[in-house]
């Protein structure tokens, strides 16, 4: 998943295994091999997606339309952008400044630095939901403090939005590493000799050489933030048009046996996922193009 | 000469220190919280906790599973990711960019859209079920969730070291006599390997501390399909927060144990390949 871009590559060139016969399969292994990956490519991946549509529209278009126009849906809806809205641009600023670190300049520790990043990707989204409830829950370190202060983290907005960039954490950065790696420092270091500020270094230099990297781990970064469940669902409190998220409120529906509407809003999220893929595979073909210009 | 490089690049000591307050407030002080928290237990207390006959069982099917589904997903991760690099077929492009779908949906939808089809009266549960057997709401309603997220980590860690093979080398086994699966077997699969067993441990990583996806259709029953992270929120509900916060530092240090195995094959790949991952 980190470097799409950096890796960005044309699908068009099988041909040149194709055409040889050193490196080709006879027919029918070649179609059994490629029967069964898509069978089960089909089954396991495109059946579950056929399904949230399928499910959705189950009781006709103006029982889609009604949930999604439910007042508790509408909040929740409003909730995950929020959320969104803080957590992807705190996590880009931040994926910015780690792989600016990492890709331009050399110190010890580099390696363990980006551990260290990647750290949020192998922790069970539950744990995340349950380190915040250590810190700011009742029984908490900060708990009591804030209680005396009235102010509200866990089962409101801001725990909702910790949660969410924890586990959002490394996306923009995961992207930007390998592809500011690549593109090494002497572009930069030509604007800084020739009297370029380090802000119009970046604005001018860096970032057109980075923006379809930057584009891409920031709306994956955003598919994820507005679909995190686990993590979301320890601090939120589940309290239905308050602190309820999309993905929440799916679990609220579906858990009620309101099937249909539970897969209505499912099918806003899906729908968001597909945009997801669909400008990554852009960004994709974007890169290769530009790759095959210089 | 590394020297010189911070002197003519700014922001080193802009970027360093955001970089590490940002990391650390985030991520290693709220983590920190857990070992802080579980220090207050002592080695008997602690013990106890994490191995109920509840918890062990959920660790059986927590790594039972993942390690089942990763195995899955890299026999036909890896003939997916054959298929993409070295066939072309119709449809390519789309089934290429739609591989990446369980990074892109949230789990919940998929946890719910998996249930609704392997449950009595859906596509395949109706078929199966009057058969005798069942999915949904067994241990095998968690594996196929779990094959469902785990699947783009393999494809996707083997496809461009396939993408970057030299071609060469197989060319030079042909025409030294080899037979295409002599070839595949002694000059590509090498080759393969290390991403392989990344991609593997990825997809096993990813899948222990899955949540989303599982609780819908895996029925959570006591002993029988409770995963490991329903084991914490269990706990949470019923305001054992040092119970939780114990199991939880069981799977915080199994998740160090991997991303240490797991940087070492990425380092074995890029070593293997002379590529940077």
């Amino acid at each position: 998943m980190a470097g799409a871009v950096a890796h960005a590559w044309s699908g068009a060139n099988a041909r040149k295994y194709e055409d040889s016969a050193a490196t080709r399969e006879p027919w029918l292994v070649k179609w059994t091999i490629i029967t069964i990956s898509l069978a089960f490519f089909g089954f396991f991946l495109l059946l579950p997606l056929v399904a949230v549509f399928t499910e959705a529209f189950r009781k006709g278009v103006e029982a889609y339309f009604a949930a999604l126009s439910d007042p508790d849906a509408l909040s929740s809806i409003k909730l995950t952008l929020i959320a969104a809205a803080i957590a992807v641009p705190l996590n880009l600023v931040f994926g910015v400044a780690a792989a600016w670190l990492i890709a331009k300049f050399q110190f010890k520790g580099k390696q363990f630095l980006i551990s260290l990043i990647d750290l949020p990707f192998s922790v069970s989204p539950v744990v995340a939901g349950l380190i915040y409830v250590l810190i700011f829950g009742a029984q908490g370190w900060f708990g009591p403090w804030l209680q005396d202060h009235d102010i509200k983290i866990l089962f409101a907005v801001p725990g909702i939005v910790l949660a969410t960039v924890f586990v959002t954490f490394p996306f923009v950065a995961r992207e930007l590493i390998p592809l500011m790696e690549a593109q090494g420092r002497e572009e930069e270091e030509a604007a800084v000799v020739l009297g370029a500020s380090g802000f119009q270094t970046f604005w001018h230099v860096t970032l057109p050489n980075i923006k379809w990297g930057l584009l891409y781990g920031v709306i994956l970064c955003n598919a994820r933030a507005m679909g995190e469940f686990g993590a979301v669902s320890v601090v939120s409190g589940k309290i239905r048009g308050e602190t309820n998220t999309m993905p929440l409120h799916v679990e609220i529906l579906y858990n009620e046996y309101r099937f249909s509407a539970a897969f209505a809003v499912a099918s806003l999220l899906a729908l968001l996922a597909l945009v997801t893929l669909a400008v990554k595979t852009y960004v994709e073909w974007r890169a290769a193009q530009s790759f095959k210009d210089e | 000469m590394s020297k010189a490089a911070r002197r003519v690049l700014p922001g080193f000591n802009l970027s360093l220190g955001y970089t590490l307050v940002y990391l650390s407030l985030l991520v290693l002080i709220p983590l920190a919280a857990t070992f802080i928290k579980t220090s207050a237990l002592t080695w008997e207390q602690f013990w106890q906790v994490t191995t109920t006959p509840r918890v062990l069982a959920s660790y059986r099917l927590s790594f039972g599973t993942a390690l089942f589904a990763a195995g899955i997903n890299a026999v036909f991760g890896l003939l997916l990711a054959w298929s993409l690099v070295r066939y072309s077929f119709p449809g390519k492009k789309l089934v290429d960019s739609l591989v990446d779908l369980p990074f892109a949906l949230p789990t919940a939808v998929a946890g719910i859209a998996l249930t609704a089809i392997y449950a009595k009266n859906g596509w395949v549960g109706s078929i199966i079920e009057p058969l005798g057997y069942k999915i949904a709401f067994t241990p095998w309603g968690v594996l196929i969730a779990l094959i469902f997220i785990g699947l783009p980590f393999v494809v996707r860690t083997v496809q461009p070291i396939l993408q970057d093979l030299d071609a060469e080398l197989e060319e030079a086994a042909a025409s030294l006599g080899a037979h295409r699966w002599q070839t595949f077997r002694q000059v590509i699969f090498p080759a393969l390997l290390p991403a392989l067993l990344t991609g593997f441990a990825l997809a096993f990583a990813r899948a222990v501390g899955e949540y989303g996806s599982v609780i819908f259709i895996a029925g959570n029953i006591p002993l029988v399909s409770e995963i490991t992270p329903l084991m914490i929120i269990t706990k949470l509900e019923q305001y054992d927060y040092t119970g939780a916060t114990a199991i939880a530092v069981v799977m915080l240090l199994l998740s160090f144990i991997l991303l240490l195995i797991i940087n070492a094959l990425q380092g074995w790949t890029s070593s293997r390949t002379g590529r940077d991952r």
